[in-house]
């Protein structure tokens, strides 16, 4: 049977990963989006194994609205990587200094 | 035992893709390592009985998400050498955080046991005729319907937002006005002249 160590362990080896992913490509704004979505995919793991403990779907309902917000985060991040690339030609966040005073 | 031989086995292809997205040297490879690791997820999620959700998850995240970051990394001409520079920089500092952040997460899990929670006790199997979708619509449509009305509007919101952030007005485009031709008066186009009479020769 699978239990919830199991869950939680591949969860948390997850969830590392995408923190180093942030770490390794931090110049690409896309590798940073997809980090982040490994970031709430281990989340989401989280949320369906305590689910799946106690026996409350309220868990997964979260895990349904949290893909939706990711859904939206995601096409909105996209949109405006796009308009970036039309004003900067690139997507390196170092060249993105104009707030920086 | 097979369920556990099974999981064992998609949570290394998920780790292994995991692993393939943070250390791919070509942005699509990353986004198909993407990809592939919502699929394995997709599959633990069934595994443990969490169907509707392993489903949206290839339905929304595979069908729809990932082809849109896919778009989106092909339609730019990204300067990979440029990206590329400096990545092994700060490379051990990540990897240090992240075998860090295993060993504590584990050490959370395994030896203290989340406080008194029993970790090692497997899922308990939903008999053959209980239904994961009719379940969750039950309390999603009943409970939470507020919630769920708001995620619609949130969605809503999330395709004006894009639509209207990628709008594109080129200049010198020959497009309708609409607005305009509806507030044209007549004055501003017709113009009544008197012609004198001419005799017929």
């Amino acid at each position: 049977m699978i239990t919830l160590a199991d869950m939680l362990t591949v969860s948390g080896i997850l969830f590392a990963l995408a923190v180093a992913g942030i770490f390794l490509n931090r110049k690409n704004v896309i590798l940073l989006l997809m980090c982040v979505e490994l970031l709430l995919l281990a989340a989401n793991f989280n949320f369906i194994a305590f689910s799946r403990m106690l026996g409350d779907l309220t868990g997964q309902v979260f895990v349904f609205f949290v893909l939706t917000v990711a859904a939206a985060e995601s096409a909105i991040g996209l949109a405006i990587l796009v308009v970036l690339f039309r004003e900067r030609r690139s997507i390196n966040v170092e060249d993105l200094n104009t707030l920086k005073g | 035992m097979l369920v556990e031989i099974l999981f064992y086995i998609f949570a290394t292809l998920l780790v292994a893709g995991a692993l393939g997205v943070i250390t791919a040297r070509n942005p699509v490879y990353s986004v198909l390592f993407l990809v592939f690791s919502f699929v394995n997820s997709a599959a633990i999620w069934l595994l443990v009985e969490a169907e509707f959700l392993a489903i949206v998850l290839v339905l929304v995240y595979v069908g729809a998400v990932m082809v849109l970051f896919l778009f989106v990394v092909m339609m730019l001409d990204i300067n990979l050498a440029e990206i590329r520079q400096g990545f092994t920089r700060f490379a051990w500092l990540g990897w240090i955080t992240a075998l860090a952040l295993i060993a504590e997460i584990t050490a959370v899990i395994w030896r203290n046991g989340l406080g008194g929670l029993d970790v090692g006790r497997g899922f308990v199997s939903e008999p053959a005729n209980y239904s994961n979708t009719l379940e969750l619509g039950r309390v999603l449509y009943t409970h939470y319907a507020y919630p769920f009305e708001l995620a619609a509007v949130l969605l809503v919101v999330a395709i004006v937002a894009a639509i209207a952030l990628t709008l594109r007005r080129r200049p010198g485009l020959k497009v309708q006005d609409i607005s305009h031709q509806v507030a044209v008066r007549a004055e501003d186009r017709l113009r009544v002249v008197k012609v004198a009479a001419e005799k017929r020769s």
